[in-house]
């Protein structure tokens, strides 16, 4: 009774506060933490007329469907093996390009960062548009330029084997100005005066790159690098749903875990598969964002999550 | 800063950045060059990076029908503004209890919101509970609800609202204002400069998207901008059959390559155009963001 009073007391105090939170949390719990309950659709032969809870429980009938398939290899291997060579290259890129840009003047490098910035702000929608205006396999600027100078124009649209390079390239093209951001202004953030002193002890531009900057930027790209290795098993859905136009012949490479939920939603109508590759991506990454986060701790504490 | 340098270094650099400039501009280019070139230099040529000769064919097509283009803007305007002011105000009121250390649930309010970025339940509870539990598939508010709270934004917003002094909130409740009363009339005010950064975003989190149309949306009236685009990417038919409602139109005359990226042209151009006006505070929210609230 005591600590009843003493609750209501205490929330008497706090309800202004509370009122203001409570729409915000309503929208929290009805589009992030009811899904989760939802996960158990995984374990059910899930019907729509029967709904979450009165569908029969089949236990894990769905994931022996799943990884028995050739499917889960192949999903699984695109979106983690993609998302490291965009991870490992696309910060080596971002990186050269913030030390490029501290070289140059303010001017130079607002317009620059401008036009390396734009392709983040247009959607993967508007980039498929771009990517089919050159791979066309009639009219396509790249076939274009590859009959002009005698060569054999190429089916970029049927060929997978291509499509590693393309990802990576439209992936760069919509993301470097982004990353190159985040790390010119890290550099920015050096104190002046390690440069100096490196000056005064006669240290090339090179030995300042490799001595100063690169050391002092490095707890800001080991935390990003970090915090995507945790994203690691959510693929961009745009780029790999958009670009290869759906095309079946690609999917060798481009289908991801992300597009492979999709299709088996909305195209082929397989709840039971696509909530057990769902599950498993829930799961999955969870332990990827609890693992990379305990090792940004250890780096740095500040920096870390939670 | 930088006292002595190098002046053959500049140039490289200098250099190295024009060739990637206009690399990074090129395919931008392209769909711009192709919306304005006529059907047959189209077959004659091929795309080209600059027209033949110019022609704003494909352009008079969309404009001698443009209800869907008009209607697809209105959409994604309303969930835009619309959209925008309500995940604004609601996020800013979340983030700010969750940045007030004297209220008492602010650490449990705080850990609410960051573990939805931890763990999800995923696309298939997701999609099941608005189609078949909230009946929203094919209404406007499938296009604005999901998006409404995003944790990453309220804890962005809750990192700027920390810096605002506790001692003002204390001397606003000494002169007898209620907490709703100080929210409006102190916080807001002094936060204005991260509102519109925060803001910015969600703008352009709603403007850009395509995801919920294509889970939720099949309806043509209640079609955003860039789902439309990926309509017709996917489906020429469909934009052949938007251009020969128009009566007298031959579906064989229709320019289908050029109408197809003048559609771009008009659904994605103004808000490029836009971009490098807004982009000083986009850098702000995050450059800020992407560190940590």
């Amino acid at each position: 009774m005591i600590s009843y009073k003493k609750a209501s007391k205490e929330f008497k105090k706090n309800k202004g506060l509370f009122f203001m939170s409570l729409p915000g949390l309503v929208f929290i719990i009805i589009f992030a933490y009811i899904p989760m309950v939802g996960l158990i659709i995984a374990f059910k032969d899930y019907t729509y007329d029967k709904g979450i809870f009165l569908s029969k429980w089949i236990g894990f009938e769905n994931f022996k469907f799943f990884f028995t398939s050739d499917a889960a290899l192949r999903v699984t291997r695109n979106t983690i093996l993609l998302n490291l060579l965009f991870i490992i290259a696309g910060t080596i890129i971002a990186i050269i390009c913030a030390l490029m840009l501290y070289e140059l003047n303010r001017r130079a490098v607002k317009l620059y960062q401008t036009i390396l910035f734009f392709p983040f702000f247009i959607s993967w929608v508007v980039a498929s548009y771009a990517a089919y205006a050159l791979m066309n396999y009639e009219f396509g600027g790249i076939n274009s330029f590859l009959t002009n100078i005698g060569s054999q124009p190429i089916e970029w649209y049927l060929q997978y084997k291509y499509w590693i390079v393309i990802l990576f390239i439209a992936y760069i093209w919509k993301n470097v100005g982004y990353f190159c951001l985040l790390y010119y202004t890290g550099l920015l953030d050096i104190d002046p005066v390690y440069f100096e002193a490196a000056k005064i002890d006669g240290a090339s531009k090179w030995q300042q790159v490799w001595r100063v900057s690169l050391p002092l930027i490095s707890p800001l790209v080991i935390m990003l690098v970090l915090l995507n290795i945790g994203k690691i098993f959510y693929a961009d859905f745009g780029l790999f749903y958009f670009l290869p136009k759906n095309s079946g012949a690609l999917f060798k490479v481009t289908d991801v875990i992300d597009t492979y939920v999709y299709r088996s939603l909305k195209t082929t109508g397989d709840i039971g598969m696509a909530s057990a590759v769902g599950f498993y991506q829930s799961i999955m990454g969870f332990i990827l964002v609890m693992i990379s986060n305990f090792i940004v701790k250890r780096f740095d504490k500040d920096k870390s999550l939670f | 800063m930088h006292s002595k340098k190098s002046n053959l270094n500049q140039y490289i650099i200098n250099a190295i950045f024009i060739v990637i400039s206009i690399l990074f501009v090129i395919p931008i280019l392209y769909i711009v060059s192709i919306s304005l070139t006529s059907e047959r230099d189209i077959l004659e040529y091929g795309y080209k990076l600059l027209p033949t000769n110019v022609t704003a064919n494909a352009y008079k097509y969309v404009f001698n029908n443009p209800w869907q283009i008009i209607n697809s803007y209105g959409v994604s305007i309303f969930i835009t503004v619309f959209g925008t002011l309500l995940s604004l105000f609601l996020s800013t009121m979340l983030a700010y209890t969750m940045s007030r250390k004297d209220y008492r649930y602010s650490r449990i309010t705080s850990f609410v919101v960051f573990f939805t970025l931890l763990f999800n339940g995923g696309l298939v509870p997701t999609y099941i509970l608005i189609v078949n539990y909230l009946h929203l598939k094919n209404t406007i508010w499938a296009l604005i609800l999901p998006y409404t709270i995003n944790a990453w934004y309220v804890i962005l917003l809750k990192g700027f609202l920390s810096t605002i002094p506790l001692a003002l909130v204390e001397a606003a409740r000494i002169d007898g204002a209620s907490e709703v009363g100080t929210f409006f009339k102190i916080v807001i005010p002094l936060s204005k400069p991260a509102l519109a950064a925060v803001g910015l975003l969600i703008c352009f989190t709603y403007w850009n998207d395509w995801w919920l149309s294509l889970l939720y949306i099949d309806k043509t009236q209640i079609m955003p901008l860039q789902y439309l685009l990926y309509r017709i990417m996917a489906n020429v038919d469909f934009l052949s059959r938007q251009a020969a409602s128009s009566i007298g139109v031959n579906v064989k005359e229709i320019p289908t390559e050029s109408l197809r990226m003048a559609m771009c042209v008009i659904a994605a151009g103004p808000m490029l155009i836009l971009f490098p006006f807004f982009q000083r505070y986009f850098v702000k929210g995050i450059t800020v963001g992407s560190v940590k609230g």
